[in-house]
C-alpha cells in the first residue's frame, strides 16, 4: 500500500499485448496482459504481413483463450478503407462483431461511422493510426462515433497527455514499449515514397516484398525497390528495412538523417503514468515472436503491478531493463516524446 | 514448466572445419524427415505450405559446418544437392537455431544483434518464420503423442506457458 495519499486521476493501466498469432496470443495472456490486440489475415489492419495474424477459426479460438481467463480481445482494424473497396473493411467490422471481440480498433472515420451506426452496442477504440493528439480531436471522435477510448500518437510530453486526459471523458491509451519510427502516424508515406505502398494503404511499411539484404564481405546492405537505406557493418545491430531509419548522405555526410533504430521503454515513467490517469499501456510488435511476446509481457506485467503497489517507492529493477533491451530494436531505448523538454 | 535456459555459445573452430568436410547428407535427411514429420501431423497450415511449394531453402550452421538445402515440391520437402543457389538463405550458429525452435530468443531480436543472417527472398523468409511461430506447440505435441515413440509428451505441459494466470 502506498505510504502517502495518490491523486484522484491514479489508475492502474491495463497491459495491452500484441498477438500476431495463436502462440504469441497465448503467451501475453498467461504471462499477464489483461488484453490482446490482434487482426485479421489481410490489409484491414496495419500488419498485413506474410503469414501473420488470423483467420476466422484461429481467432475465434484465440478470443475463447483470452475471454475465458478474463481477459480481452481488441480487433486493429486500423488501415484507411481503400477506393473502391469498402465493402471489405465493412465486413472485417461486422466479422469482428460477430466474433465477439472486446472492442474495435479503427482509424478511418468512414469506418468509425459504419460501426457506430451498425453497430451500436460495439465498443470502440481510435486508433493511433487516426492521428488524434489534442483532446479536441477525441471528443470530435467521442461526440460523432461514441469513441470509448483513444490510442495517443507517440509525439505527446507526459505533460501533453495529462493535459488531454483531464480535457476528455475518453479512456487514454499510450504506448510503453516497442519499436519506434518518426511517428507520423497514419499520415507517413515514406514507405510509398520508394515503394508505391505504405501502411494506409496496404497494410505495411516496406513491404517485404521490395526489401532485399544483400551480404556483403564487410557489411549488411538493405534496400527497399532498389533504394539503398543503410549498410550495417559486421559488428553493428541492424533494424527494420524503413526509410525513416535510414542512414543517408546529407550535404556530405552520411547518417540517421531522420531517425535512429531505437525502441521506446517506459517503465521508469510508470508511477507518473498511472498518477496522471492512463488507462491502458499498449506494447508495439505484432510482427514479432511468441517469444518477444513472453519476454515483453512478463517483464512489464511485474513492472506495472510493482509500480500499482507502491509508486513513491517504485525501483526499476535491471533485471526488467536487460530483458527489455535485449529484445530491443537498436538495443537501445528511449522515453521517447513523454520527457523531452521542448515542445 | 521449462526452466533450461539454452545459452548463447559458438563451438571450436576447427568443428566447422571438420564438419565442412563431412558427408552433409545426413544431418540434411534428419531434418527433412523432421520436417516432412510435421507437415505431416496437419499442424502446418495448407495455404502457406501451397505458398511455398517449389521454393528452395538453405539451412547453414556456421559452427558445425553443416549445410542443409532442400525444397518443397507437391507438400513433401526433399533434399537438393548441387550448389544451385537457394531462394532463401539462414545462417546462424547451432545456439541461436536452438534458441529458435525452443522459442526462447526471437529471430528479429537475433538478426538484430546480427546473430542470424536471412539472405533471398524478404517475403519468403517472412512467409516462412510467420508459418513456425503460428505453430501451437501444445497441438504439435498432443499430435506428436500419438506417434509411437512419442506417448512421454503426453506428460508434458505446454513450454511455452511460464506462469499459470490467477
Amino acid at each position: 500500500m502506498s505510504a502517502t495519499a495518490q491523486p484522484e486521476s491514479f489508475r492502474k493501466p491495463e497491459l495491452i499485448c500484441p498477438a500476431g498469432s495463436l502462440p504469441a496470443l497465448k503467451a501475453a495472456i498467461d504471462n499477464g496482459a489483461d488484453a490482446v490486440y490482434l487482426g485479421f489475415k489481410n490489409d484491414t489492419n496495419a500488419r498485413n504481413f506474410s503469414g501473420l495474424n488470423f483467420d476466422l477459426k484461429t481467432m475465434a479460438e484465440g478470443i475463447r483463450y483470452a475471454q475465458s481467463r478474463g481477459r480481452q480481445v481488441l480487433l486493429a482494424l486500423n488501415t484507411y478503407a481503400q477506393a473502391g473497396r469498402v465493402a471489405d473493411w465493412r465486413k472485417a467490422v461486422d466479422q469482428a462483431v460477430d466474433l465477439g471481440v472486446n472492442a474495435i480498433i479503427l482509424a478511418d472515420v468512414g469506418l468509425l461511422d459504419y460501426a457506430a451506426k451498425t453497430h451500436p452496442q460495439a465498443r470502440l477504440h481510435l486508433s493511433v493510426q487516426g492521428s488524434a493528439t489534442s483532446y479536441e480531436a477525441i471528443n470530435f471522435a467521442y461526440e460523432m462515433f461514441g469513441v470509448r477510448r483513444a490510442v495517443l500518437p507517440r509525439v505527446l510530453t507526459l505533460a501533453q497527455v495529462e493535459h488531454v486526459i483531464k480535457n476528455t471523458p475518453v479512456e487514454i491509451e499510450v504506448f510503453g514499449f516497442g519499436s519506434l519510427c518518426v511517428m507520423n502516424e497514419g499520415r507517413c508515406w515514406l514507405s510509398s515514397y520508394a515503394c508505391g505502398e505504405s501502411p494506409n494503404t496496404v497494410g505495411a511499411c516496406s513491404p517485404a516484398k521490395f526489401v532485399k539484404w544483400d551480404k556483403q564481405p564487410d557489411a549488411m546492405e538493405v534496400r527497399l525497390n532498389g533504394i539503398l537505406i543503410d549498410r550495417f557493418g559486421n559488428d553493428e545491430n541492424a533494424g527494420y528495412p524503413t526509410i525513416c531509419k535510414g542512414r543517408f548522405e546529407v550535404a556530405g555526410e552520411t547518417y540517421y538523417a531522420m531517425e535512429e533504430p531505437v525502441s521506446l521503454n517506459v517503465v521508469e515513467l510508470l508511477p507518473e503514468i498511472m498518477r496522471i490517469g492512463v488507462a491502458a499501456i499498449k506494447v508495439e510488435g505484432r510482427q514479432r515472436s511468441p517469444a518477444y511476446v513472453t519476454q515483453v509481457t512478463r517483464a512489464l506485467r511485474q513492472a506495472i503491478d510493482a509500480a500499482a503497489a507502491n509508486p513513491d517507492r517504485f525501483v526499476v529493477k535491471p533485471q526488467w531493463m536487460s530483458d527489455l533491451a535485449k529484445v530491443s530494436e537498436g538495443t537501445q531505448a528511449t522515453l521517447g516524446a513523454y520527457n523531452r523538454p521542448w515542445r | 514448466m521449462s526452466t533450461f535456459i539454452i545459452p548463447k555459445f559458438a563451438l571450436p573452430g576447427f568443428v566447422a572445419k571438420i564438419g565442412a568436410r563431412l558427408p552433409q547428407w545426413p544431418h540434411a535427411l534428419s531434418l527433412i524427415c523432421g520436417l516432412n514429420l510435421v507437415r505431416s501431423l496437419g499442424i502446418l497450415p495448407a495455404e502457406t505450405l501451397a505458398e511455398i511449394d517449389g521454393r528452395t531453402f538453405r539451412v547453414t550452421v556456421l559452427d558445425t559446418g553443416a549445410v542443409a538445402t532442400f525444397t518443397l515440391q507437391g507438400g513433401v520437402f526433399k533434399p537438393v544437392f548441387g550448389k544451385a543457389s537457394p531462394d532463401l538463405q539462414f545462417t546462424a550458429n547451432l545456439s541461436a537455431y536452438l534458441q529458435l525452435l525452443a522459442r526462447q530468443e526471437d529471430p528479429d531480436t537475433l538478426f538484430f544483434n546480427r546473430q542470424l543472417t536471412i539472405e533471398g527472398d524478404t517475403e519468403l523468409g517472412l512467409t516462412v518464420k510467420n508459418m513456425l511461430d503460428a505453430v501451437d506447440f501444445s497441438t504439435l505435441r498432443a499430435s506428436l503423442s500419438r506417434l509411437p515413440g512419442f506417448a512421454r509428451l503426453r506428460d508434458h505441459g505446454d513450454s511455452h506457458t511460464q506462469t499459470s494466470p490467477a
